[in-house]
């Protein structure tokens, strides 16, 4: 069923910004009312069309009021925030990723013209320890359940979902469980961790990483918004990278850091301002995180596009410090003045 | 920029003019047409058929590309992490001395193992650290006329230690977890497991050949899921490399392992303890045991079916060994 009127939480941010402005570009849908605690930057104002804003923190009980005047049919959940530095510390981000959420969804109970809810969650549920299968699949729990930050406000925010979809059976609802984003314009930790010059990694340690382009993670929910796909979902891109490899891609260096020290160095990047990785992150950064994207490929009859291609969108964005065509010339030098013949030989190195 | 000076080191005269203005126009083209600034492969070029390129600049020229893939990233690793271009070129090649001039590995029935489609080898476990695995990682991707990479199915404690555990996954092993094994079964993967675990790895010497428990029969309902044969591996040799004579528990204990040994070259003689010593290897494959047949994953659901199974491959490796043991003529030759 498509939806008449949409609300759009935590709007005035990158991905709830892009999404708004895509679903009012779609004639389709009656009204696109956007809210958060923050008013969109003043270049996203043109872009967000006739999407109305308004200023309201899902904390506070005014979030009823407003589904319920303007008729609100479908919610798109995006407020689950990632990092403590735009929120003002870790407390106010808890409250706002779990108090927020509890509201919202009280609301949304409530109110009887809900048809659907789409939540955007995080891969980052499942944690990430060595005893962890190679991909979770929707269905997997947590070896461990996440015990800090963004990942456990992930989890309890999909528990208070879950009872919320016993309680109201009518409403189509949809989680989907996004991998780190990555693309040309997108901030995250991940990406300012990416573009550091010099890339600090845990030493002996190299982990899988799975990405999803940020048009794609958009083009999901806006299909998940706009079309009935009830059920969890997990959306990122298909295949790996190790860590090493996404730097190499990227054109920087790593510097492996031994484990004891790594809080420590995270630590003075944090107070830096340069990169905020919280602890669960660490743990990502040594055994790394694969889930399973098959379903919503199935689902949905469309997939993102590879981890390979997203990392790619994204290392076209920055200079490399570590220029792959100079790596080419040099090698190509060295062969000319050893006097080599060039071989008609070369290593499958994608068999 | 000067024109690199061209020494001749055969004798030949060199030739730089039309090797590398031929190069540069085809990476000229190659910028044009790609989009992306991706890396250039090294592209194969017409060489004249008097030019054969010898030996070594085959190998220097491989060895270059290697090491510009691994520079810039461009190279490919599956969803289990695994590194074929690492495997093929860093990790395998300094084994083989090993596999051949050490320990002169014998394989036998490696007609057994298909050449497409997923398998699940079972195989004994001994040797202290596990060598054992490696030779027959080796084995089949050198001696199978497939040339098929085993996809080992490694314990807990590998994926927790630093530098080992990226090394496992890079050459393509996985926790050995029934969710990690039927993925790889059902996407048609050669897949190696060891039942025994520590038990059978970290035995003492006096129990050698003796197979230890078989862990719970995970491994058979993997693959009654899957429909895979199971092809029982018997190893003959990898015992005697590392007698192990006493077990330190306390310092196992202290460290967080299975086991700690001691043999009786380690630890008195140092790194000169750790050298194995050169038995001399067989490894039998044995003949499928057919699982598509017998019912799927309703199968895996019947514990008695699964134990019936498990003996039997158990039953199958033990006799095997018995077998091989009889007809070796020694432990060193």
């Amino acid at each position: 069923m498509k939806p008449r009127v949409v609300l759009v939480t935590g709007v005035s941010r990158y991905l709830g910004t892009r999404l708004a402005s895509t679903l009012a570009a779609d004639p389709s849908i009656e009204r696109v009312i956007g809210v958060d605690t923050v008013p969109p930057r003043a270049d996203a104002l043109p872009v967000l069309g006739r999407t109305e804003f308004v200023r309201a923190d899902i904390r506070n009980p005014l979030i009823a009021k407003v589904i319920a005047q303007a008729e609100v049919d479908t919610v798109v959940h995006m407020n689950v925030i990632a990092t403590p530095l735009g929120a003002g510390g870790r407390t106010a981000m808890k409250e706002i990723n779990v108090i927020g959420t509890m509201q919202l969804l009280a609301a949304c109970q409530k109110a009887p013209s809900m048809r659907k809810l789409v939540v955007k969650s995080t891969t980052a549920v499942y944690g990430s320890s060595p005893r962890d299968p190679a991909l979770f699949t929707e269905d997997a729990g947590p070896k461990a359940l996440p015990k800090s930050g963004y990942a456990k406000d992930a989890v309890e925010v999909e528990g208070y979902v879950r009872g919320f979809g016993r309680r109201r059976p009518d409403v189509t609802l949809s989680v989907l469980r996004f991998t780190n984003f990555i693309g040309p314009h997108i901030e995250t930790p991940l990406t300012r961790y990416l573009s550091l010059p010099v890339v600090p990694t845990v030493l002996g340690f190299d982990p899988r990483i799975q990405l999803c382009h940020e048009d794609d993670g958009i083009e999901a929910l806006r299909r998940f918004t706009t079309e009935d796909h009830p059920g969890i979902f997990n959306v990122g891109g298909s295949g790996v990278l190790l860590l090493s490899q996404a730097v190499r891609r990227a054109g920087r260096l790593s510097v492996p850091v031994p484990a004891p020290t790594v809080s420590l160095v995270a630590g003075l990047f944090r107070r830096a301002g340069l990169v905020d990785f919280s602890p669960e992150q660490m743990r990502y950064l040594e055994h790394g995180r694969v889930a399973d994207v098959s379903r919503v490929a199935k689902e949905l009859g469309w997939a993102p596009r590879s981890t390979a291609e997203a990392m790619q969108s994204f290392v076209e964005r920055a200079p490399r410090i570590l220029n792959h065509e100079t790596v080419a010339a040099a090698e190509a030098r060295v062969l000319g003045l050893l006097g080599a013949r060039p071989t008609s030989q070369e290593e499958p190195a994608r068999a | 920029m000067p024109e690199a000076r061209v020494i001749p080191l055969h004798g030949q005269p060199a030739e730089p003019a039309p090797k590398v203005a031929p190069r540069r126009r085809a990476r000229a083209s190659a910028t044009a047409s790609a989009p992306a600034p991706a890396p250039m492969p090294a592209e194969p070029l017409p060489s004249a058929p008097e030019q054969q390129p010898t030996d070594w600049e085959r190998k220097l020229a491989g060895g270059l590309a290697f090491l510009r893939r691994r520079i810039t990233g461009d190279y490919d690793v599956d969803e289990f992490g695994f590194d074929r271009d690492l495997t093929h070129h860093v990790l395998m090649p300094p084994l083989r001395p090993v596999y051949e001039k050490w320990f002169r590995v014998e394989t036998r029935g490696l007609a057994n193992i298909p050449d497409t489609g997923g398998a699940l080898l079972v195989a004994n476990h001994s040797g202290t650290i596990p060598i054992d695995a490696v030779m027959t990682t080796l084995a089949v991707h050198d001696h199978h006329p497939a040339h098929r990479h085993l996809r080992l199915l490694g314990a807990d404690l590998v994926f927790t230690l630093p530098v080992i555990a990226p090394m496992a996954r890079k050459s393509g092993q996985t926790l050995a977890c029934n969710a990690d094994a039927e993925r790889l079964l059902s996407s048609g993967e050669l897949v190696g497991v060891f039942p025994e675990g520590f038990k059978g790895i970290g035995k003492p010497f006096s129990d050698r050949y003796k197979l230890q428990r078989f862990g719970r029969g995970g491994f058979v309902s993997a693959a009654l899921r899957t429909g895979t044969p199971i092809i029982p591996v018997s190893i003959v040799g990898a015992e005697e490399i590392y007698p192990i004579i006493g077990n330190s528990k306390t310092l196992a204990r202290l460290l967080g392992l299975p086991y700690a040994p001691i043999t009786p070259f380690f630890p008195w003689l140092g790194p000169l303890g750790a050298v194995p010593l050169p038995s001399k290897w067989i490894i039998e494959f044995g003949e499928p045991i057919e699982t598509a047949h017998l019912g799927g994953a309703q199968a895996a659901e019947d514990p008695m079916l699964v134990f019936n199974l498990t003996d039997q491959v158990r039953e199958t490796i033990q006799s095997t060994l018995y077998t091989l043991l009889m007809q070796r003529r020694s432990v060193f030759f």
